[in-house]
């Protein structure tokens, strides 16, 4: 079941253009040759996820297990500067985590490369994190 | 893409929850693969300035893990649940790409 999540999500971003770099860096390029294509397909994936929220108020997984818990609603130090660097990595690579597993097949060695370096920086994160928390608790 | 966080990085998943990452993981990368043979090939450009391509890589492995998401997590995820989080770093993470994309594309000339 999950291979096959993994598989239509990856499908679903391969036809959508968003493992082609040119075309995130393009929708990404608002003050030059904008590209407005990829905005249809963030929208056309937030209307089916939130009636898909809809559909799972007070019902379980058939597959077992159980629907994430509702959002948290802090704001903080982490949420706004991960986003930031987030965006700055995806913009100037155009390449985002979902995406660069599901391009590294014809991504040649920078896609692996990239890849690469993503991971490291998974894995440097939680110390980066938790003194992002507390530099939030002393200021 | 937490989950890939979570399939590759964080070991913390054991049993069935491991082996669901791991399988979103392989499904994530072979269905593409076997399409885009398929479809006689893909077209992406990714940068070959190594410089570039692992710097931007870190960025998004650090971010994607600080903010507890990215572009599916908190954007479509997120703000199709109205969730403020969500919304608050999709405008962010946004700002910061096309920043990135002028300043470096425009003014620079880097990619």
């Amino acid at each position: 079941m999950a291979f096959a999540a993994g598989g239509v999500f990856g499908l679903g971003l391969l036809i959508s253009g968003m493992t082609d770099t040119r075309e995130v860096q393009g929708w990404l390029d608002v003050f030059g040759d904008w590209d407005p294509t990829l905005a249809f397909v963030m929208g056309g994936a937030i209307i089916p996820m939130a009636i898909a929220w809809q559909l799972t108020r007070g019902r379980t997984p058939v597959v077992g297990g159980s629907f994430p818990a509702p959002p948290e609603p802090r704001l903080g130090r982490n949420l706004v500067v991960g986003s930031v660097m987030f965006g700055m990595g995806w913009g100037l690579s155009g390449l985002c985590p979902g995406p660069a597993v599901a391009s590294l097949s014809f991504g040649g060695v920078e896609g692996l490369v990239f890849l690469g370096a993503m991971v490291a920086g998974m894995i440097a994160a939680p110390p980066v994190k938790a003194r992002l928390d507390t530099a939030a608790v002393a200021s | 893409m937490g989950l890939i966080g979570g399939g590759l990085v964080d070991r913390s998943a054991t049993g069935t929850v491991a082996k669901e990452r791991l399988a979103f993981l392989a499904g994530l990368f072979l269905i593409p693969a076997v399409a885009a043979l398929a479809m006689g090939g893909a077209s992406t450009y990714v940068t070959s300035n190594w410089a570039v391509l692992i710097i931007a890589g870190l960025f998004v492995g650090l971010g994607t893990r600080i903010a507890n998401g990215c572009t599916s997590g908190h954007g479509v995820c997120g703000i199709s649940r109205l969730s403020l989080r969500g919304i608050v770093a999709t405008v962010f993470y946004i700002g910061a790409g096309g920043l990135t994309v002028v300043v470096f594309k425009h003014l620079l000339g880097v990619i």
